[in-house]
């Protein structure tokens, strides 16, 4: 098995049927039952009250928005250099799905950071940069949507997204010599002992595998489709030509 | 390529419109931040570093479409892009011929906007040095967004679109350093910064500008 024989729609195809139902359930459950035992059975925080319970959404969906850019630029190289077309189509179809993420990250974390912080917005460099990002995600799409033919579109669109990549990692640095945080750092880091409590930490890791396989069931959905739009615009050229 | 460069600069002069606009754009942002803000000179002078280089950012967006879009037309492009010089070549020499036109003309004529902007004394020297060192990056990362709508048909706003993100990190430390120099402070990091950034943008865009003309070429 090799991303190579995915090069082929059809084999794609016959593969992500299979697999749609069960990464779909896999979703649901997890997304659910993480949810669910993030909301209900765990204790407050002892100063922030259940607002502490926004962070079973923000913190899957901030870093499922940072991983999708960076799904977006290998699947955008491995159609530069090898025209694996299905890859192409699949960097398509994560960009709106990596910009709700950046959106819902934005607005949990606004409304977290209203008690909190006693501010809907402040010009921190993590918030900064992920307002960056957002307007990268949108510069993305837009150059998807402008463009009529396809195989120029994915040429563009991915070269886009390699310089993208660059200037939001440098726009990222950039920010934070231009004005000090008031976000928190890192604190889900894989090499410190405990991160936070225990007690939110299984639900979250719960709830952030939900969001990978959610985000993994509507990339496939989207993908489906869009091969599914190619073949039918395919199928109408050659009526025309008829 | 100076004879490209030179027909550029002449096109650009004599097609009308290209040579003086951006300064007049530049002058008007100027002039309308007092009536937004108020004409107190204390305001003025703390945001003027910032609204000077946004002007200046917004300034060179408005000729960028025109850098490849004419020539793309008249089926110039094809030409250059089969003659003996490398395309990446031909993406350098079109973005310095931009900022001969409209990066250079910004910085010479900042510092009478500075004044208009109650701009510290001490700040003038890094107006005048942040825009000189950051404006190139403006015109090379121009040709990388004209690159990539230029077979589009209404592609002005797609183009401001992809662009101004680009420029977040050349604002950020242009800007920073004409504020720290006007207060007195230390300036040494971010004048560095925008050097590098100036100078990888200039190393490295026009291979991506190139490809992307390539790709619509095809």
């Amino acid at each position: 098995m090799s991303i190579w024989e995915y090069a082929n729609p059809k084999k794609f195809m016959q593969t992500s049927s299979w697999a749609l139902p069960w990464v779909t359930g896999l979703a649901v459950v997890a997304l659910f039952g993480g949810l669910i035992w993030g909301f209900f059975f765990t204790p407050d925080d002892y100063k922030q009250g259940s607002t502490v319970k926004i962070i079973y959404i923000h913190v899957p969906s901030a870093m499922m928005a940072i991983n999708i850019w960076v799904m977006m630029l290998v699947t955008s190289l491995i159609w530069l250099v090898r025209r694996h077309h299905v890859s192409a189509l699949a960097a398509k179809a994560a960009a709106p799905v990596g910009m709700v993420m950046t959106l819902i990250a934005l607005f949990t974390g606004a409304i977290w950071g209203q008690p909190m912080w006693g501010t809907w917005w402040e010009w921190d460099p993590r918030l900064t940069s992920f307002l960056i990002l957002f307007l990268f995600y949108l510069g993305y799409m837009a150059l998807w949507e402008a463009i009529d033919n396809p195989d120029t579109a994915a040429d563009l669109t991915g070269v886009l997204c390699l310089v993208g990549s660059v200037f939001a990692l440098l726009s990222r640095y950039a920010v934070n010599f231009w004005n000090q945080g008031l976000h928190q750092g890192a604190s889900l880091s894989l090499d410190e002992k405990e991160n936070v409590a225990d007690v939110f930490w299984y639900p979250l890791l719960l709830c952030i595998a939900g969001f990978i396989l959610l985000f993994v069931t509507l990339v496939l959905i989207r993908t489906r489709t869009e091969i599914r739009a190619r073949r039918l615009a395919a199928l109408e050229s050659r009526e025309r030509m008829a | 390529m100076i004879a490209l460069l030179i027909r550029d600069l002449r096109l650009a002069v004599r097609a009308g419109g290209g040579f003086g606009l951006g300064l007049a754009f530049f002058l008007i942002v100027t002039t309308l931040v007092p009536f937004g803000v108020g004409p107190e000179g204390g305001t003025l002078a703390r945001i003027a570093p910032g609204i000077l280089w946004v002007g200046a950012l917004l300034a060179c967006l408005l000729s960028l479409d025109r850098i490849f879009a004419l020539d793309f037309e008249d089926g110039s492009l094809d030409l250059l892009a089969t003659a003996p010089i490398p395309l990446e070549g031909v993406v350098t020499i079109k973005a310095l011929a931009h900022w001969i036109t409209t990066g250079l003309p910004l910085v010479l004529a900042a510092p009478v906007f500075g004044v208009l902007l109650h701009l510290p004394a001490a700040g003038y020297v890094w107006l005048v040095v942040s825009l000189a060192l950051g404006t190139p990056a403006l015109s090379v990362l121009g040709t990388f967004g004209a690159a990539l709508t230029v077979g589009l048909k209404r592609g002005g706003l797609l183009l401001s679109l992809l662009v101004l993100p680009l420029y977040v990190p050349t604002l950020i430390f242009g800007a920073e350093l004409v504020r720290r120099g006007a207060s007195g402070m230390q300036t040494d990091t971010a004048l560095l910064m925008l050097a590098g950034i100036t100078a990888a943008a200039v190393a490295l865009v026009p291979f991506a500008s190139a490809a992307a003309i390539r790709v619509n070429l095809r």
